[in-house]
């Protein structure tokens, strides 16, 4: 059962105006933070990185569906600067993780947003176990998960999706279509109708929608949620948009992506057409916009001055391999710290 | 099928292009040879070492494949068992994971388990290697996992010219190749590499700088960090031979002992995890065929027991100029 309309919906609950109006502000501050990490990557002061561009609605249209209290979040790379609704603490390890300092990446207790993964479709096995497991233990809430539609070639996605059937596990697979897998583009990726159209395979039900709309992403997530926490089971949502920026730092994506598709997609940036319909509802305005920039600015510099201002240990990475290390890496590591000048660590 | 009888000269490039000329030239040579893998034929590859080929080749001998890694080298067997010479990319070596299955108990063991009827004459190329702040799983040197599967051949040039010239003897021979290729490389080494048909047979390491006080043995960019660990010790009256072994497996037994026995001490020097790391076979060989002629332990110089850390850390991580001298200063200490 594939539906394509995302006005078709059971949701839960309706959006209130100011909703819409921090949608709008997340968006923003998702794409100025990711800007910020390009123009980090390019002085010499950050790794390669992803940008969200284009895909905006689909990461802040999902969260506002969740509850950060119960529910997780299990990222690929690109959605971390759009998650603040889980907490400040995302977007701080986000800067630092790509500035490649060791206190990034993973959150504290209390932000229940895994990781980014690099390694694609492997999160998506991980986010049906964890599914299973709140299932187990009678915990509340469910598991999102976000992948490429590249990722979906991948084997972990198949198996995923179907042991996820197969337990009517809580949990929301999101497939952001952003045309793209670096340089291949859909129709080299699958021949199915859509992504969408994959959950058949797995007995569940499959959801496409427009993916530069945040309320419909809201509302496929809300419903889809629904289902998770009654018992009901799986769902697959495909997010269609488009991705408006390089694959990563590392990308020239002059070389395969045709500009006039560029061009017609940015007419449907996010930014741009869902700002316009809260314009037109009379829900923003030239102040506002300004207003949510400088914010957002300012956040993103806090962030990257949390990151500077974080102290470095250059033998970190002896720490948590294992509850204890073993007698090899404690010699390890005072050989590191010795030749490095610093003082014995026990 | 034959090769070109091209006048033999030298061009100097680094080992992306090396790589690149290579790949050319044995599509041409031979009509067999297919290369695919993630974003190869129309973007050229994300480091361009596939650069231009779709455009020569055409879409059918060069193709971008769906994302996944496991149907790239299982399709990568059955190609070359209906008699094609596949060389599939695997993006970033670290993604070979995705692929393990096919490549430890599929890709190693057709000719095996045919009996010889079948053979994998397949080249996997895979980038990995430390230094240039990738994100996680992009530097990696697994090469030990895969030495430990019977079955593969593993080529890790360390020059411009060894690129050409492995590349070339992986792909017309009649085994699996792993054809590991140091992302730090790519650009940072450049020499001479011989026009026209050059090959270097597997199993024949290769003296990079030479020496009798002391041999550093090393394999792919850790040739290089040797390299300048013996030019600076040159200038202190120490005289180190600098091995570089070319292809682990096969492995040139007979040039490690030889060496072993000139200088009778030694530093092995290995990006990968101290524990089971290749440098653990070479020194175990090394008491296998050497054991006598050695005037002190032999020394290890390895990434520690740890996963590949964040870019921030990688300088201490990976194995540096000065950890090589301040490992070969300890062994020359040592009284025999
Ligand atoms: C298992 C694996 N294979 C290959 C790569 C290299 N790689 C990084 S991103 C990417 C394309 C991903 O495309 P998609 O899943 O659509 O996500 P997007 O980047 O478009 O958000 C590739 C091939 C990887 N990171 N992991
Ligand atoms: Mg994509």
């Amino acid at each position: 059962m594939t539906t394509t309309d995302s006005r078709s919906r059971n949701s839960p609950r309706e959006l209130a105006d100011a909703e819409l109006q921090d949608i709008l502000g997340d968006m923003i501050q998702a794409r100025v933070a990711s800007d910020r990490a390009f123009a980090l990557q390019r002085q010499g002061r950050a790794g390669t990185n992803a940008q969200v561009d284009g895909s905006e609605a689909i990461v802040v249209g999902a969260a506002y569906a969740l509850d950060p209290a119960t529910d997780w979040v299990v990222p690929q790379y690109r959605e971390l600067v759009g998650l603040q609704r889980f907490g400040s603490e995302v977007l701080d390890r986000y800067v630092m993780y790509i500035k490649g300092h060791p206190n990034g990446g993973f959150h504290p207790e209390g932000t229940n947003v895994l990781p980014p993964q690099i390694s694609l479709a492997t999160q998506i096995p991980k986010a049906v176990g964890m599914a299973w497991g709140k299932k187990l233990q009678n915990e509340p809430g469910c598991v999102l998960t976000f992948f490429g539609d590249g990722s979906t070639s991948e084997g972990d996605f198949y198996e995923a999706g179907n042991l996820a059937g197969v337990l009517d596990a809580p949990v929301i697979l999101f497939c952001v279509n952003n045309q793209w897998a670096i340089s291949t583009p859909n129709h080299e990726q699958t021949r199915a109708s859509s992504f969408a159209s994959k959950a058949e395979a797995f007995g569940i039900p499959g959801v496409r929608i427009d993916g530069t709309d945040p309320v419909a992403v809201f509302h496929a997530v809300a419903d889809a949620r629904e289902r998770a926490v009654s018992g009901a089971g799986p769902t697959l949502i495909e997010g269609v948009t488009y991705r408006l920026a390089p694959h990563t730092t590392a990308d020239d994506p002059t070389r395969y992506v045709p500009a006039d598709d560029l061009a017609k997609a940015r007419e449907r940036d996010p930014l741009v057409t869902f700002r316009a319909m809260l314009v037109e509802a009379g829900l923003w305005d030239d102040e506002r916009q300004r207003e949510a920039e400088a914010a957002a600015d300012e956040r993103v510099e806090a962030a990257v001055r949390r990151a500077d201002e974080t102290p470095l240990a250059p033998d970190h990475g002896f720490t948590n391999v294992f509850a204890e290390p073993t007698p090899r890496m404690v010699r390890q590591r005072a050989e590191m710290r010795r030749h490095l000048g610093l003082e014995d660590p026990r | 099928m034959t090769a070109a009888a091209d006048p033999v000269g030298a061009t100097p490039m680094n080992m992306l292009s090396a790589i690149n000329h290579t790949l050319h030239r044995e599509m041409a040579r031979d009509d067999r040879v297919i290369v695919f893998g993630e974003d190869v034929a129309k973007s050229g590859g994300v480091f361009r070492a596939t650069d231009g080929l779709q455009a020569e080749f055409g879409a059918t001998r060069v193709v971008d494949m769906p994302l996944a890694e496991g149907v790239i080298i299982g399709s990568a067997v059955g190609l070359a068992a209906s008699g094609m010479v596949p060389v599939p990319e695997i993006q970033f070596l670290g993604f070979a994971y995705q692929a393990f299955h096919q490549i430890a108990g599929q890709l190693a063991r057709l000719r095996y388990r045919t009996d010889g009827r079948l053979n994998a004459a397949v080249t996997v190329r895979a980038p990995f290697g430390g230094g240039v702040r990738t994100p996680e799983l992009h530097s990696e040197a697994i090469e030990s996992q895969l030495a430990n599967i019977p079955g593969l051949k593993i080529a890790m040039p360390a020059s411009a010219a060894d690129a050409k010239g492995l590349l070339a003897t992986a792909i017309r021979d009649p085994d699996p190749v792993m054809f590991l290729e140091p992302l730090r490389g790519y650009r940072a080494v450049s020499d001479p590499v011989p026009d026209g048909d050059h090959l270097v047979p597997f199993g024949e390491a290769r003296t990079v700088s030479e020496g009798d006080d002391l041999v550093i043995i090393a394999w792919s960019y850790m040739v290089e960090i040797a390299r300048q660990a013996a030019d600076r010790l040159r200038t202190e009256g120490v005289s180190v031979q600098v091995l570089d072994l070319r292809t682990i497996v096969p492995l040139d037994v007979e040039a490690i002992a030889a060496a072993v026995e000139r200088c009778g001490r030694v530093v092995v020097v290995q990006e990968a995890p101290e524990t089971c790391g290749f440098a653990s076979e070479v020194i175990a060989t090394i008491n296998d065929e050497a054991f006598y002629s050695l005037e002190a332990p032999v020394a290890r110089v390895s990434g520690y027991d740890h996963p590949y850390p964040v870019g921030m850390l990688e300088d201490d991580y990976v194995p540096s100029v000065e950890r090589v001298l301040a490992a070969v200063r300890r062994t020359l200490e040592m009284a025999p």
